[in-house]
């Protein structure tokens, strides 16, 4: 390591997260990222790393995508955030849009910055629609950090800060359990069910077939409204423009976050049907947010959805995920007691390992390889497997060749020397 | 439309948007040729044959399309040049391996074929689909993806020849993607897909500005020059044959083809033989005065009228201002001069021939050279001759790459009236600026990987007749765990490395090769009579 990032490691722990700074320095994860682009990161030492972390698709198309780029600066040649108290031209705009491209009957957009804000809009919206308070989730859920937000998730993250839930207000079912969501439901007193279509930060469990359906169709027969949290699941990372419409269902409420805006002007979208949306006709000054929805943003936004929605892109994230899944697949014929499973779904995939933390030393390996992917912190068996939705397939195959290296160098670690490769 | 509804910031036309378009289609291509890539001979066969059997079926009606959408050209023979650039280039090629390695015992040295990768190409508005296909069916058969950017004047006729093209191969197993096309050619859009790094080939069809543009990209192109070719008929010619053969072949397509001759050169002793031949053929000798309107009308100050391209003898005629029999077809325009100060020598893509009489051999020669300093250098001449010697001395005399023989010039350069190998895209070496001499092919779309032993005798060669090159296929789908349909599961297996496609498509309704022999030796013979 650099004296000088060194130097600069000290001055983050100062000033910014000391316990964070430190963990990644145990974790062997000596990262400071400085330059990035297209599907790199670059240390600040200038190791390069290919990103399949992507910020849980956040950098679906690429580290400052061109095209985001250029549409954010020509934008600011116009726009700024906007007055979030007036009909404003580039928030309606990107509103239509979200209207035409997602599922049926959702209408309206109400705007937050971030994930987390949105999650609290819909759970508000849904709220207000019912008149009940209840909310549904599933154990080891992650819908971010903010008031409400949190509560929906694993205690993990509230207790700390004392937000845990102590009203039973928050109920949580197992994944994948319809008894216990049925259960759950009967009392006909909950407000909304919240679901990731796909857990990320449970590293990505697939929902059993008819699982997601049978939900809503739960909420209906119960009286309770269904959020899809498609903040990891978006924007073509299943090969659908929305994970949740690949599923079957309709949702009452879709949260939209993270790819939104490529990483480049942060805005955060909940879409909801005319019932969630009551409140917009009642009281549309019973939320606000300065930020919301900032015009800036609803211009990269757009320029996302439109490239997002192009003919090649379908057909790239076609060859991703079926040229990725060979080559793991390679690979795991050649590590079959610890590497023994692949989650996936499209280009969101979670790689199981044997041992109850073995994705850590995965992730160790390959980010000494070159490679930048993450445990899932619910469950850090998995590794949260991400690549891009333009990856070309000359990088497909540099990770993979990578992916192979580094796999076999934690197998070696995890069980020791005894158990070479297979083959 | 409102703002609103449309974007309120365009960067459409901003160089990264550009670029990142352009590399996009690119990128998908680089995915589809290198899957492609993966597929052994009998699966590339059967996708050639089958896109070639759908362009082949429907040659009238993009002919037809191609005359009305452009305004040149002759439908009928549009019909025949898109028939022999379907199945008729696919059964020219078909015995060559363009998928396994070739074994030289004698050299020790073995060659495994390798695709480009990913060509652009570009079609002339003259012979658009007829280059579509062509092209096309030359990256297909060489496991190439390809990026077609049609030209403006021909791109409705294009583009749906190219989505049926690419509907035929999807259905017989190509990988998605393999044909791309650019659906709103542009300049600057077109100079970025020549220039991209993505770019492995540019095959180059069309004005010499695009050309040059493909040469100049720093990318490697195969662009071919205009042509302008001299026909020299000797004193040893069988006359009628070659009044025949001129006539047929400036009539063909109304000499749209580049291969078509420019100026007739013949030697006095030849010269009234020649002109009756010519007349009985079909031809319309023209007067000084006839000469002299068409001179006028066929050149502008900025050079060849445009309007001119592919029309007929009669139409020209009228719009040059005299009248011919409806009977004609080829306007012969006698010249006294060949070069910058005779506007009549330049390259006519119409059915108008130049006609010069030469006192000797020698002087025939240096004309015929003189015509093709003008332009048309590296292109192509005829010779209507039976005297061996005197053709050697002519092609070894002019700068061409073909000199054909006593053939009609326009389909026997292009390889349909000659064995040459069937092309409209006619290599014009360095003669011509180009980086390749020959008729352009699919062969011109892979190198070859040698494996060379040790030149040592003591060395010998392995046993390469058992070995060979693995050809997996298809990318097996990936699971989409959880949806019904589309597999999954907790356990996936290693990808079975079988070639799906490889019985598919066709076999059981090929077209065998007599046949299609057939229907191609019927359409020539009917082209040639006609
Ligand atoms: C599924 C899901 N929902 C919500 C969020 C919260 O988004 P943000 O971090 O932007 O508040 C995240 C963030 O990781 C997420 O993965």
């Amino acid at each position: 390591m650099s004296q000088q990032k060194d130097e600069f490691l000290e001055r983050s722990k100062t000033f910014w997260n000391p316990n964070k700074t430190q963990f990644w320095q145990d974790a062997g994860v000596d990262l400071v990222i400085d330059r990035r682009e297209d599907y790199h990161l670059y240390d600040m030492d200038g190791k390069r790393l290919i990103d399949v972390h992507l910020n849980g698709g956040t950098y679906n198309l690429g580290h400052r995508n061109a095209e985001l780029l250029e549409v954010l600066n020509a934008g600011g040649r116009r726009f700024d955030m906007g007055n979030h108290h007036f009909p404003a031209l580039a928030r309606t705009a990107l509103a239509e849009k979200l209207a035409e491209c997602t599922p049926e009957g959702l209408q309206y957009t109400i705007y937050g910055a971030g994930g987390a804000e949105a999650i609290e809009l819909a759970i508000k919206s849904a709220r207000n629609a019912t008149q009940k308070r209840k909310i549904v989730s599933i154990v080891k859920a992650y819908h971010g950090h903010s008031g409400l937000s949190v509560k929906a998730g694993d205690e993990r993250f509230s207790k700390t800060f004392l937000s845990e839930d102590l009203l039973d207000e928050f109920v949580q079912v197992p994944f994948n359990d319809l008894s216990a969501m049925e259960d759950a439901l009967k009392g006909r007193d909950v407000a909304a069910v919240i679901m990731e279509t796909i857990p990320a930060t449970y590293g990505f469990p697939m929902p059993h077939e008819g699982y997601l359906p049978e939900v809503k169709r739960l909420c209906e027969r119960y009286d309770s409204l269904y959020i899809a949290d498609e903040v990891q699941t978006g924007l073509m990372r299943t090969g659908s423009l929305w994970g949740i419409t690949k599923y079957g269902v309709t949702p009452d409420i879709m949260v939209i976050g993270k790819g939104i805006t490529g990483g480049m002007y942060p805005i955060s979208c909940c879409v909801v049907n005319e019932r969630a949306g009551q409140w917009l006709k009642q009281d549309g000054f019973a939320h606000m947010s300065t930020a919301g929805g900032a015009e800036l943003g609803c211009i990269v936004a757009m320029k996302v959805l439109e490239i997002t929605q192009r003919p090649e892109v379908a057909s790239m994230v076609t060859y991703i995920s079926d040229y990725v899944r060979a080559g793991l697949d390679e690979i795991r014929a050649l590590y079959p007691d610890f590497f023994i499973g692949i989650r996936q779904n499209g280009v969101i995939m979670g790689l199981e390992f044997n041992d109850p933390e073995g994705a850590k030393p995965v992730m160790r390996h390959l980010y000494e390889h070159g490679v930048w992917a993450i445990f899932s912190t619910l469950d850090p068996s998995v590794l949260q497997f991400k690549p891009g939705i333009l990856m070309t397939q000359e990088m497909c195959e540099e990770m993979l060749r990578r992916v192979e290296v580094a796999v076999g160098l934690a197998q070696r670690e995890v069980f020791g020397e005894t158990r070479r490769r297979v083959a | 439309m409102t703002e609103s509804a449309s974007v309120l910031i365009d960067i459409t036309d901003s160089p990264a948007a550009l670029n990142a378009q352009v590399g996009m289609v690119l990128e998908r291509a680089r995915w589809a040729s290198q899957v492609y890539q993966r597929y052994d001979r009998d699966a590339t066969l059967a996708i050639t044959e089958a896109v070639a059997r759908v362009a082949h079926s429907k040659a009238a009606e993009y002919a037809e399309w191609a005359v009305r959408e452009t305004g040149f050209g002759v439908v009928e023979h549009k019909k025949l040049k898109n028939e022999l650039s379907s199945l008729g280039l696919l059964d020219y090629y078909r015995n060559w391996d363009f998928v396994n390695p070739r074994i030289d015992e004698e050299r020790k040295i073995i060659e495994i074929p390798r695709p480009a990768g990913v060509v652009f190409a570009l079609a002339p508005s003259t012979n658009p689909v007829a280059t579509v296909y062509f092209k096309v069916i030359s990256a297909l058969l060489t496991r190439n993806a390809i990026v077609f950017s049609p030209h403006p004047a021909a791109l409705e006729c294009c583009t749906d020849a190219l989505d049926t093209l690419t509907a035929a191969a999807i259905e017989a197993g190509a990988p998605d993607g393999i044909i791309q096309v650019v659906r709103k050619p542009t300049v600057p859009l077109i100079e970025a897909y020549m220039g991209s790094d993505k770019t492995d080939v540019t095959l180059a069809t069309g004005g010499s500005a695009m050309v040059r543009a493909a040469y100049s990209s720093s990318n490697p192109a195969i662009g071919v020059g205009p042509g302008n070719a001299p026909a020299f008929v000797d004193a040893t010619a069988d006359i009628k044959q070659a009044a025949q053969n001129l006539i047929e072949s400036k009539s063909f397509d109304n000499s749209i083809l580049c291969t078509n001759e420019s100026v007739v050169i013949t030697l006095q002793s030849v010269d009234d033989g020649l002109r009756r031949a010519l007349k009985s053929a079909g031809a319309h000798m023209c007067s000084e005065e006839e000469t002299d309107a068409l001179r006028q009308y066929l050149f502008h100050e900025r050079g060849f009228n445009v309007e001119a391209i592919g029309r007929d003898a009669s139409w020209i005629a009228s719009q040059a201002g005299f009248k011919i029999s409806t009977r004609a077809t080829v306007l012969v325009a006698p010249i006294t001069k060949i070069g910058v100060d005779e506007a009549l020598s330049r390259e006519k893509l119409c059915p108008v021939l130049g006609y010069y009489v030469a006192s000797s051999n020698d002087q025939a020669i240096a004309q015929a050279r003189g015509l093709l300093r003008m332009s048309g250098a590296g292109h192509s001449a005829s010779i209507h001759s039976q005297d061996a010697q005197a053709a050697i001395d002519f092609a070894s005399a002019v700068e061409t790459y073909r000199v054909v023989v006593n053939a009609p010039c326009s389909q026997g350069a292009a390889g349909f009236a000659t064995n040459l190998p069937p092309s409209f895209t006619i290599g014009t070496g360095f003669y011509g600026r180009s980086s390749i001499g020959e008729n352009i092919g699919p062969q011109h779309l892979l190198h070859w990987t040698k494996l060379a032993y040790n030149n040592d005798p003591a060395e010998t060669m392995g046993d390469y007749t058992t070995t060979q090159v693995h050809h997996k296929g298809p990318l097996v789908k990936a699971p989409a765990d959880g949806i019904s349909g589309y597999g999954g599961g907790r356990s996936p297996q290693v990808a079975p490395q079988s070639s799906p496609v490889s019985q598919g498509a066709g076999s059981s309704q090929n077209i065998s090769r007599d046949e299609i022999r057939q229907i191609i030796v019927e359409e020539l013979r009917a082209a040639l009579k006609a």
